[in-house]
Parts: structure tokens; C-alpha cells; sequence
């Protein structure tokens, strides 16, 4: 095949949000002339979900209005409210759920995820009780909060589950957290930081209750409070499941492509993998639902939750479907999240949870201001600032450069704790009720880590 | 949207959306002095925004596109509704 | 030429006209070039954003022991900047006061036209005297609480401040620093008793905000509040000048790029970026770092003087295409022209605005203007670099 004829011919993008968007303006910037179409099962041209934890439940912006702006025109087909059903890789048809078929020459699958719903599906029915992933999820429950309601309940002190709680305190709700594990956001960024983002609910009227679980949803059509594993009991009027996200991949599952709970395993230039672990010329993954290995952090498989990494895995899978093998170009990008809630700013670059040691490398937990950095077996892994975000730059050279760990001394606002690594008390994720939004797939050697 | 008899929309003006990549985002606020009625401080870094720009902000958003520091404004049409 | 007189031929008055060619070697012999005068000099993107974001870099001149004083937090490091920088910023930007800087464009449109008035077909006027000067000085007076007429004072004042402050090799300038000490002192003085009088009776003004701050841990003291108001004064005012100024003088070299804003004027924030990309005002800031560091291969020890050349940074063709061209709508334009990291410049948004309402009514003026001088005279001050005069005849 002469490279040109990759500009040419049918591209299928499976998924409608931030990465289909992105892949499909990047398809066209890098020259792609054939037909492209985009589907997607929800009805909505691609939004932004962010906003919906923040501006839209503080009342700020309206769920419908986070439509996300192109960057450019991309010239698609958009299937928008069906879902894919199957691929056939043989015949190269992605299969429809109005009984179409599409035809394609190069696909990409960019799917996504879904909330994870409460397990007991007569309770998750109950009205009052929400998940939060959808436009309609998020406007359903702004008009709930809009309402004035007694108490919300959020199950789950992950960064959703703490974003909701946050908003519900700026606009005067009273509002539990239950959390299975030891504090909120552990999962993510381990024990010291979980300790402050513990402080910052209480001190901002968070009702938290660590280490117990939600047992019951009780209602009788509506929802009126929980049953707690410690005994006790949440009267309520609104709930929130924030217990992470599942992978759209069921529609794959006779494909013969590598995918499970896991997410979809691609190569380092977003070609999907087979059942046997063949790597496939024309099926690429991108954003959320992909796991992808990265040099970094040991060559294991990266799953990741970030808006970051779906445009940035979005525009190489883009190029590398339209350029010849020589050309592509690897994802080596690193991972990059932030939140804001009770109003601190956190960011992460790297993977926290990779690690075994932490220092505070400059500022203070004290002023709510700090760098933190993490190491795995003496080299930097990930950093986490709290309002310090112009210092992030710095950290990720660190990462990249595989600098040792503790980091260089020199730092003006140096903290006094700076040369001494306290271990970083990342937990067992099976024993939390919220997952990480980066999650390491493969295994290390002294540790499991592994979220299904 | 309704077809109008001459085949153009019934609403000719699209209102503008925005979106700001908090990953390269580094809290220099730039884009609150500039347009403070869609970008909002939360906290001393934390970057709020109204999605949907009014047209009376769309200019002073431009301006804030043009001067944010790591350039993370995208200002733009969304994929029209109407979309194939 | 020996790359390590780069600094001397860079600050060389003959220079200012077209520092560039000098930049160019630079970044030849760079990233790090090393001085005569034991100064390290560092003129690529890359390694200056690095810098400007590496916390083991101080910005206080009190790290190598230069002066005693407390300076402003311009050159302070963290806690403290952060500190003063925090409370310098209640009154004037976001967290607490995000719609002061956006609710000055109307006037600040109004001095633009007033200033203009005599702009007429056939005439010959300065630039900077009549029209780049004058602005932002009634802009920062109005904003500070500072009386216009007072102007020639501070103007001495500020002079002798800004050419200690300047960047040159060998430092040799124990004159230049004294007079910068006096004018301080003086200045400061002049600043703390304006804001004293305000005190109890205050008006819509940043002088007044600062001494009746009602809350006491949010209060600068008399010395922080001195040297912050100076600060704020001079850079109003020394900055801004060269901003507008530099722009005249760019578009009336670009008269394709002036035709197309004229028919384009939505580019105008864009040009503006462009123009602090292509001709900063500020050209050159000084760092130390506060352990041994690495750069690109070179250790620079502990206490070193390291000056990072922006304007340099701003020309560098690892990160922009066709640095040398003007281009009013060039994307990607991550310009080093108000710094980066935690020192981004303060007061960039009034400057921006400034700079566009300055601008934006100067176009229609000059479509058929030329320059007097080409080059036209500078300033002495290598790192605020600009025309003393921009003589055009309309």
C-alpha cells in the first residue's frame, strides 16, 4: 500500500465524546480525505463532562450548554443515540443496534465508560438515587440539589464522589460521605494527602464516615436513607453512587479483540491487540476505555480515567491511522489529572499509586499549599500539588527524566520534612469503595494493584 | 432547530461554547481579568467557567484565548445538533 | 566572536537597536553560555520556561548576598512572594477583585481618544512623549491613587530605580545602585505617606485598599507596603511604554501586517501576544540558583548568577516557525514575553488592554504614516528595552 492511500478511505469512530471528537478533527488535520462517521449511543453531539461534577451542580452553567466547541470542522457522518453492537474484523463491519452495519477500512473504538451503578438494581430505581456520568445524570440531579433537599448521601470519596460533596456544601446542603476505606481519595493519591482531603470535608461541614460501607438504600419509590455496615443509619433525600466507572466493552465481547473489565489492550501507538495478544493493523483505542502500556511506569498496562488522555491518545491514534508504520508515533505522554473541590486546586502528573515512598518537597500541609512527590524504589514516579500548580512542570521533567528519588534539594519554599520519605500508604483498591482514575493493569512484584 | 421557509435555521446565531483544558491549566487567571463574567476563580487556582458564552462575552473570551499563558482556551461552535 | 562577551556586546548601547543577531549566537553557543564575568546566560525556550518553573531558582538578589533590603516580591521566593504577591493582588485581580482590570477598559478607551485628538494628517508627534507614555502613567496614577501632576517627581524617581535594576556585566554600577537606593527610599516615602492620608477616608484606589485592609493578617507592613507600591508604580509605567511603542514601531515596519489588522481588527489580541513574543518589554531577568543545578549538561554551582534572556527565548526556532516573522495571528504562541512560572508578570492583563485600546485607535493613524528615524533612539536600559522617542509624521 502506498502511504497515500491512508488519507483515503472509510474510518468508523465507535464513541462520540472528547476522544471521538478529537480523533475526528485530528483525522482531518493530518489530511484524512475519506468518509468518516462518528457513533455514539447517547443522543448529543460530544460534551464535556467535567463541568458536570462543578459549574453545572453549582448552578453556574446548564447541563445542556456543555457541548464541547471543535477545533475545526471535521466533516463527519454522526450517528448519534445508537449503539454499536459488534465488530466483525473479518468482514471490517462495525455492527449497529438499528440493524445497520458500517462498513470501515481503519476503526477506532473510543467507547468509554459508564457509571457504576449500585448493585441492587430495586434500589438503584429508587427516585432520589443518582449516578453521575451523563448529561441527563447531571441535570436530573441539579434539579434535585435545586430543590433544597434535607441531606444528600454520597457513596463513594473518589474525586466524583468528593467534587459532588463539595458542590453540595458551597450551596448550603447538608451532605454524608461514606467511605469504605480509610479517608477520601486515598485510592488515588494515597495516605498522606487522603488525610488532608479527610481534614478539608470536615472542616468545610462534611458529614465523612470512613470505613463502613453502604448496606441497604431504604425508600418506598423515593428514596428516604441508608443502612450503614457500623449499624447506623443516613436519613436522606437525595443519593449519589460515585463508586467509579466501568469500561464500555460488552459490545466487543465476540469480537476477538483483547478486551475486558480491564479496558481494551492496545500497543503504545493505540492499535488494538487481538484475543491472542496479536496486534491488529486497522482497530485503534483511544481515551477511556483503552489500557495501553507505558515505559514509565514498568511497561504495564495504564488504565486511565483523564480528559488529558483521551484528546492526547485521541490525536496519536488519529495520525497513526493515517500514516505508514515508520511514521507512527507512540502515546508516551504523562498521565495528568486535576480537581477542584473545597476550593483547592489538586493536580497529579505520573501515577501515585506507583509508588512506595513520598515527601512533601515543598510548602506545607499546613497551608494547604504543597508539592508532593512520590518515588518508587528510588526514582520519581508522580507529584500532586495542592494550589501549586506553576510547580508541576517541574515534577513531570522529574518523572520523565527518571530522576532519583527524594528529589534534588534547593527548593526555595523547601519544606522542613523534605529529605524524609514516609512510605506512601497506597491501599489494596479492592478495599475502597472508590477506584483511582489511573489504575496499573499489570502487576508488581512486591504489591497487587489491580482494580477489576 | 426549525427549518424556516428559506432553508435557514429559525436561529442564526449559534451561541458559542468554551472549554478550557484544566491539564495544562496552571491558575494564572489571566482569563478571569479579562472576561469575569465567564471565568471565575475557585479558591486561589481553581479555574471555574461558564460553558455557554453569551455574545456579549465572546470578544472578551477571544481576548482571554489570545492571552492565556499555556494557551488551554478553546472557544468554538459546537457540533451542530443537526448533525447527520 | 568569543561567545563569552555576549552579555557586554548584548548590553553594548550600540545593541538596542537590534539585539537579535546577538541572540541568534547565543543560542548557537548556548544553552549555556558562560560569561567573562563568571555570569551564566541562557537564551533557548526550553531551558528558560524550565527555569522560570524550577523552585531552586531565586529570584531574590539577597541570595548572593547583592543587597539587604527586603525587596518587593517581584524578587522575593516562595513563602514569602507567594505572601505578598497574594496580598499585593486582593485589590487588582482575581481571587478577590476579578472585575477591577476589566472595569478600567471604558476609561482607559476614553484617555486613548483624548490623547489622540491632536493626531492630526500632516503632523509630526512622538510616540512615546504624546501617546505610549502618557497613557499607561495616567492609568497606573488612577488605578494607585496617585496624583498625575506628580508625575515629574516619580519620573526621577523611577528613572534612577529602573537603570540600577538594569542588567549589565561586571557589575560595576555601586553609582547607578546608590542613586536606585536613594530614589527607593524616597519613593517608597512619597507612596506611604499618599496612602497614609487615605487611611480611614478611603477612595476607589489601591493605595487606599492596602492601608484599610480591616482584616490584620492580611495587612503589609509599612516597608512591604512601600516597596510593593513602588513596585507596582514603575513597572505601570516603565513597561507598558515600551509595549505600545515597540508595537507602533513593528507595524509601521509591517505594513502588510497593519493593512490586514485594519481590515481584521479581531486579530488584535493576537497581535498584540505576537508583539510581546516578537519585541518584549522586558528582555533579559536575572536568577540564582539555590543548590548546584543541571542545564542541558552544564552545572551551573550553587549562587552562580544566571540571566535568562526572554526576548532570546521568544526567537528560538525549537519552538517557534520562522521566529524573525511578525505574524499577527501566528498560533501556538506561547510567548516568554511576561516571563512563566510563579513571577508571571502581575500586572499583564492592564497591559494587555492597554496595549490593545492603545493599538486598536492607533491603526487608523497609521495607514499613511512613516517613520521619522529607522532605527529610532532607544534607552540606555538593556533589559527594558525601548525607544526613548518613536518620531512618525502622520
Amino acid at each position: 500500500m502506498v502511504p497515500g492511500d491512508l488519507k483515503e478511505g472509510r474510518i468508523v469512530i465507535v464513541g462520540a465524546s472528547l476522544a471521538g471528537l478529537r480523533a475526528a478533527e485530528a483525522l482531518r488535520e493530518e489530511g484524512f480525505t475519506g468518509s468518516l462517521t462518528v457513533v455514539g449511543d447517547e443522543p448529543h453531539p460530544p460534551y464535556d463532562r467535567p463541568p458536570l461534577s462543578k459549574q453545572v451542580l453549582l448552578g453556574q452553567a446548564t447541563a445542556e450548554t456543555t457541548g464541547l466547541p471543535m477545533r475545526r470542522e471535521p466533516d463527519a457522518e454522526w450517528r448519534l443515540g445508537v449503539a454499536a453492537t459488534g465488530v466483525d474484523l473479518l468482514a471490517k463491519r462495525v455492527l449497529l443496534a438499528d440493524g445497520e452495519s458500517l462498513p470501515y477500512d481503519r476503526l477506532l473504538i473510543a467507547t468509554g465508560t459508564r457509571a457504576r451503578p449500585w448493585p441492587n438494581p430495586a434500589e438503584a430505581a429508587l427516585d432520589g438515587v443518582f449516578t453521575l456520568r451523563t448529561r441527563e445524570d447531571a441535570a436530573g440531579l441539579a434539579e434535585r440539589l435545586d430543590a433544597r433537599p434535607e441531606r444528600v448521601l454520597v457513596i463513594g470519596g473518589g474525586f466524583t464522589g468528593s467534587e459532588i460533596a463539595s458542590a453540595c456544601r458551597e450551596l448550603g446542603l447538608e451532605v454524608t460521605v461514606a467511605e469504605r476505606g480509610p479517608a477520601p481519595l486515598v485510592g488515588a493519591l494515597g495516605g498522606t494527602l487522603s488525610k488532608l482531603a479527610a481534614v478539608m470535608q470536615r472542616n468545610h461541614g462534611v458529614d465523612l464516615r470512613t470505613g463502613v460501607t453502604v448496606t441497604t438504600l431504604r425508600g418506598n419509590g423515593g428514596f428516604t436513607g441508608a443502612e450503614l455496615s457500623d449499624g447506623s443509619r443516613v436519613d436522606a433525600e437525595v443519593c449519589v453512587v460515585a463508586l467509579g466507572a466501568i469500561r464500555n466493552v460488552e459490545w466487543l465481547a465476540d469480537s476477538g479483540l483483547a478486551a475486558g473489565p480491564r479496558g481494551i489492550a492496545c500497543d503504545a501507538g493505540c492499535r488494538a491487540f487481538n484475543m491472542y495478544g496479536i496486534v491488529t493493523d486497522d482497530v485503534f483505542v483511544a481515551g477511556d476505555v483503552s489500557r495501553f502500556p507505558h515505559p514509565l511506569f514498568g511497561y504495564q498496562m495504564l488504565s486511565l480515567e483523564h480528559w488529558g488522555n483521551a484528546v492526547e491518545q485521541a490525536e496519536v491514534a488519529a495520525h497513526n491511522m493515517v500514516n505508514p508504520g515508520p511514521l507512527q508515533r507512540p502515546h508516551l505522554s504523562i498521565p495528568t489529572f486535576w480537581s477542584t473541590q473545597f476550593g483547592l486546586n489538586i493536580k497529579s502528573v505520573g501515577v501515585p499509586t506507583y509508588s512506595d515512598h513520598i515527601v512533601i518537597a515543598q510548602g506545607s500541609l499546613e497551608a494547604r499549599r504543597l508539592a508532593m512527590v512520590y518515588g518508587y524504589q528510588g526514582r520519581v514516579t508522580a507529584a500532586v500539588t495542592v494550589d501549586m500548580a506553576k510547580a508541576l512542570d517541574y515534577y513531570r521533567h522529574l518523572i520523565e527524566t527518571a530522576a532519583p528519588f527524594p528529589p534534588p534539594p534547593g527548593a526555595q519554599d523547601r519544606a522542613i520534612a523534605a529529605d524524609i520519605p514516609i512510605p506512601s500508604l497506597v491501599p489494596d483498591p479492592s478495599g475502597l469503595s472508590h477506584g483511582p482514575t489511573v489504575a496499573l493493569t499489570g502487576h508488581l512484584p512486591d504489591r497487587r494493584l489491580t482494580v477489576v | 432547530m426549525l427549518e424556516s421557509e428559506g432553508g435557514g435555521t429559525a436561529e442564526d446565531v449559534v451561541e458559542m461554547r468554551t472549554v478550557v483544558d484544566l491539564t495544562r491549566c496552571q491558575g494564572y487567571a489571566q482569563c478571569v481579568f479579562l472576561a469575569p463574567e465567564v471565568f471565575e476563580l475557585h479558591g486561589e487556582e481553581g479555574l471555574l467557567y461558564a460553558t455557554a458564552v453569551p455574545d456579549d462575552q465572546a470578544e472578551r473570551v477571544r481576548q482571554a484565548a489570545a492571552a492565556c499563558p499555556v494557551q488551554a482556551i478553546l472557544l468554538g461552535e459546537e457540533v451542530s445538533s443537526g448533525a447527520r | 566572536m568569543d561567545s563569552a562577551t555576549l552579555l557586554a556586546r548584548i548590553t553594548d548601547y550600540a545593541s538596542r537597536p537590534n539585539p537579535y543577531p546577538l541572540y541568534a549566537e547565543l543560542r548557537e553557543a548556548g544553552p549555556v553560555v558562560q560569561q567573562a564575568d563568571g555570569s551564566y546566560l541562557i537564551g533557548t525556550y526550553h531551558e528558560i520556561a524550565a527555569l522560570l518553573h524550577d523552585p531552586r531558582m531565586s529570584a531574590d538578589p539577597r541570595t548572593r548576598g547583592e543587597v539587604a533590603h527586603k525587596p518587593p516580591f517581584l524578587r522575593l521566593d516562595d513563602p514569602e512572594h507567594h505572601r505578598l504577591r497574594t496580598l499585593a493582588m486582593r485589590p487588582f485581580g482575581p481571587p478577590h477583585s476579578p472585575r477591577r482590570v476589566d472595569s478600567m477598559r471604558g476609561e482607559i478607551d476614553r484617555i486613548t481618544r483624548e490623547l489622540l485628538q491632536s493626531f492630526e494628517a500632516g503632523r509630526q508627534i512622538d510616540i512615546v512623549d504624546d501617546f505610549a507614555y502618557p497613557l499607561p502613567v495616567t492609568v497606573i496614577c488612577r488605578l494607585l491613587g496617585v496624583p498625575r501632576e506628580d508625575e515629574p517627581l516619580f519620573r526621577a524617581w523611577s528613572d534612577a530605580l529602573v537603570a540600577a535594576a538594569d542588567v549589565r556585566p561586571e557589575d560595576d554600577s555601586a553609582e547607578e545602585d546608590k542613586a536606585g537606593d536613594q530614589a527607593r527610599m524616597e519613593m517608597g516615602g512619597y507612596l506611604v505617606n499618599l496612602a497614609e492620608q487615605r487611611r480611614g477616608d478611603p477612595g476607589d484606589d489601591m493605595l487606599s485598599a492596602f492601608v484599610n485592609e480591616p482584616d490584620p493578617a492580611l495587612r503589609l507592613t509599612q516597608e512591604e507596603l512601600a516597596e510593593t507600591a513602588v513596585l507596582l508604580l514603575i513597572a505601570g509605567h516603565e513597561t507598558t511604554v515600551n509595549l505600545i511603542t515597540n508595537g507602533s514601531l513593528t507595524l509601521l515596519r509591517h505594513p502588510e501586517q497593519l493593512d490586514r489588522l485594519r481590515r481584521e481588527p479581531e486579530l488584535l489580541p493576537r497581535a498584540v501576544e505576537e508583539l510581546l513574543r516578537y519585541e518584549p518589554p522586558v528582555h533579559m531577568r536575572g536568577r540564582v540558583p539555590h543548590a548546584d543545578i543541571d542545564v542541558a549538561g552544564t552545572e551551573i554551582p550553587q549562587h552562580a548568577s544566571v540571566i535568562l534572556a526572554l526576548a532570546s527565548g521568544n526567537r528560538d526556532p525549537m519552538r517557534f516557525d520562522e521566529p524573525d516573522r511578525f505574524d499577527p495571528a501566528r498560533p501556538d504562541n506561547q510567548h516568554l514575553g511576561f516571563g512563566s512560572g510563579i513571577h508571571l508578570c502581575y500586572g499583564g492583563p492592564l497591559a494587555r488592554i492597554e496595549a490593545q485600546a492603545a493599538l486598536g485607535a492607533l491603526l487608523p493613524h497609521l495607514g499613511g504614516a512613516s517613520l521619522v528615524e529607522d532605527p529610532p533612539p532607544y534607552r540606555q536600559n538593556a533589559m527594558l528595552r525601548g525607544p526613548r522617542h518613536l518620531p512618525i509624521q502622520l
